[in-house]
């Protein structure tokens, strides 16, 4: 296999509580804690869980937008995270980012014409002005949206229209991976499906690597290669989208399956509705971090914290039920099609 | 009789640049006991018109017209008086975020006991101890020690069925949900949804839930209204609209959402788009208000509003060419 475009090893990130008159330390937030995953060239893998459980920090650690606390990011075979502020600078021009507000993540005072441009400038990529204004009217074709409206200003445009700006300005500095973080969470139904659609288009188009963050899993299975879950910090499972909502093999993964409301009514499916909350990252539980809130945990989950090992081809899970035997296992067969509704 | 009678209802709001028709003629109703939705995306006045039922529309700049009646009593004309009395107590709402909806600086306990004490005369004890029995009811554990908790003390799920258990208390008639799980995390939303289903068999309050969450209308609801850009474009019983959608913009809902599991069947398939976006609601429109971003389109769409039309027994939709069935007499 080829060297994947964006690997990261053990990454931690954990934010410092100051407090008192002196802001002493006086504890961590446990953000992420120890996360492993790749991404091969032309992949989309996504990563899910619910609030605070640290996947748009993984983003961010990626992107540097802060110094990671402990791992590595190597971008296509260099290590990133470590890098000096001035080698690192061509380095960002290979990731890019498109943020989930395209409301705030625009500059208001930016004629849609130098937003896009604004990249191409500082990276260099173009020979002169007219260069620059091709490139700008292939990135607006790029996106759909008409040529002449580059003159016009961000607060002119809809939701989904300012989104399609925000991914012009991320594809302007033509990169080879793209961080979309929860880049189509605050649209609506029908604006969502339209830059679904251009996503996967543009993924196509272009080869781009994605790593898509969000929480919503009806999406993510439709647009997604792997499919990665972060629970409190840490990824509790990572498989190939078909293998993860068919069969899958963590019970914090099954329960959020079995959450998604689906629209059929009737649907005959099994519920497993989680009791209490997630747990603070301050504080994360001993053992397992799921042990306080899983249905099937034993004496074993509270002490000892299972690690992510390869359950089948491709399909990593970190639960100590895949130590018992498969009779005793009730995550052993195909429990996607259980929790998920038939169709 | 309906419980809730709702009939042309008009709520415009005037703006610097025109009026802002953001319900325009609106009709339905909602039994005794019955769990309705409203659908639609943002701006399509699904919110406003839960607003305006409780009468939480400023005036001006809004302004309300039609008839709302309650029980056999016109809201529109009650005065503001008569309407305290009845908010809280006969209708009372959940708003999406629990985090705002609470008052900071009170206890829970205190919050869920103020409606008691204004509308139903109990002391301080009463209502501390009714609003441990609420708390117990919503599924708060250790209520005593909760009550006496400030929402910062609460996680959002917690704080929604705190807000849950305050529209409770009075045991109202009509409980409107205004996208009461949209704020909150998958795992969470199961809770409260779950939680709603029991207690509407418990209390047996008719609930009017408004969200833009097709999953969130097939769990919970009984009828479903689908609006859209200030009008009701479909009605049906929720089997009947996920099953067979009249509509061309519930259509285009149902199409544009992708559904989980599709990876099981093996085909890779696009999502269905909507084009276009929605018209400005500051003109009057005319034709259908779906014309500009409907592939069926003709002349006819164009320059006749098509009326809400009984399609099939039950299954009203506002559209040309929606298919008619033969309606047994």
């Amino acid at each position: 296999m080829s060297q994947p475009i964006l690997e990261v090893n053990d990454l931690k990130k954990h934010f410092p509580i100051r407090a008192g008159f002196f802001g002493g330390v006086t504890g961590h937030v446990y953000a992420v804690d120890g996360v492993s995953f790749s991404i091969e060239k032309g992949e989309t893998l996504s990563l899910v869980g619910e609030s605070g459980c640290g996947k748009s920090t993984v983003g961010k650690a990626i992107l540097r937008l802060f110094d990671i606390t402990d791992g590595q990011v190597v971008l296509d075979g260099t290590r990133i995270d470590d890098m000096p502020a001035g080698t690192l600078r061509p380095m960002r021009r290979r990731m890019q980012v498109v943020f989930q507000d395209p409301f705030s993540s625009l500059n208001p005072r930016m004629r849609v014409r130098d937003i896009l441009a604004e990249p191409i400038r500082n990276f260099g990529l173009a020979k002169d002005a007219a260069d620059i204004e091709r490139r700008v009217a292939e990135l607006m074709d790029r996106v759909r949206l008409p040529r002449d409206a580059v003159n016009r200003w961000p607060h002119e445009f809809s939701g989904g229209q300012r989104q399609r700006i925000c991914i012009a300005r991320a594809l302007a500095a033509d990169p080879d991976l793209i961080i979309c973080d929860e880049a189509v969470s605050a649209l609506d139904v029908s604006v969502k499906a339209q830059i679904v659609n251009l996503l996967q288009d543009l993924q196509k188009e272009l080869g781009l690597a994605m790593l898509f963050i969000s929480h919503d899993l009806a999406i993510v299975e439709h647009m997604t290669h792997r499919v990665a879950v972060m629970y409190l910090g840490k990824i509790v499972e990572v498989a190939p989208k078909r293998q993860l909502f068919a069969a899958p093999k963590h019970p914090y993964t099954e329960a959020l399956l079995s959450a998604v409301p689906v629209p059929e009514p009737g649907a005959a499916r099994e519920r497993i509705i989680l009791k209490g909350d997630v747990p603070s990252p301050i504080r994360p539980p001993k053992g397992c971090r799921f042990h306080t809130r899983c249905p099937y945990a034993f004496d074993r989950c509270k002490q000892d914290e299972p690690q992510l090992r390869q359950t089948e081809d491709g399909h990593f899970a970190a639960c100590h039920l895949h130590d018992l035997p498969a009779a005793e296992n009730p995550l052993a067969g195909a429990r996607g099609a259980a929790v998920i509704a038939h169709h | 009789m309906a419980l809730l009678e709702v009939e042309n209802l008009q709520t415009h709001f005037r703006a610097p640049d025109g009026i802002n028709r953001a319900v325009d003629g609106v009709n339905f109703h909602v039994n005794a006991g019955e769990t309705v939705a409203i659908v639609g995306e943002s701006g399509c006045g699904k919110s406003v018109t839960a607003m305006s039922i409780l009468r939480l529309i400023p005036e001006p700049p809004g302004k309300i017209a039609g008839s709302i009646r309650f029980n056999g009593r016109d809201l529109l004309k009650c005065s503001d008086r008569e309407m305290r009395a009845i908010r809280g107590n006969e209708i009372s709402m959940i708003f999406q975020e629990p985090m705002t909806s609470l008052n900071p600086v009170l206890t829970v306990g205190r919050q869920i006991g103020e409606t008691l004490r204004l509308h139903q005369g109990m002391s301080a004890q009463q209502a501390e101890a009714r609003a441990v029995e609420m708390l117990k009811l919503v599924g708060i554990p250790e209520p005593e020690r909760r009550v006496r908790e400030y929402p910062h003390q609460l996680s959002g799920g917690m704080r929604q069925r705190v807000m849950i258990a305050i529209a409770l208390a009075c045991n109202p008639k009509l409980l409107i949900a205004d996208e009461p799980t949209t704020a909150l995390d998958v795992t969470i939303q199961a809770q409260i949804l779950d939680l709603m289903r029991d207690l509407k068999r418990t209390v047996g309050a008719a609930i009017v839930i408004i969200t833009h969450d097709l999953g969130v209308v097939a769990e919970v609801a009984e009828r479903v209204i689908v609006m859209y850009a200030g009008r009701k474009v479909e009605e049906a019983s929720v089997e009947k609209l996920f099953r067979n959608p009249r509509h061309p913009y519930t259509q285009g809902l149902l199409g544009s959402m992708p559904k989980l599991g599709s990876s099981l069947t093996g085909e890779e398939t696009r999502l269905q788009e909507i084009p276009g976006l929605v018209p400005s609601l500051k003109r009057k429109l005319e034709g259908c208000v779906f014309a500009s971003r409907c592939s069926h389109t003709t002349d006819l769409c164009r320059k006749v509003a098509p009326a809400l039309e009984e399609k099939a027994d039950g299954h009203i939709a506002a559209c040309h060419y929606a298919m008619k069935e033969a309606v047994a007499a």
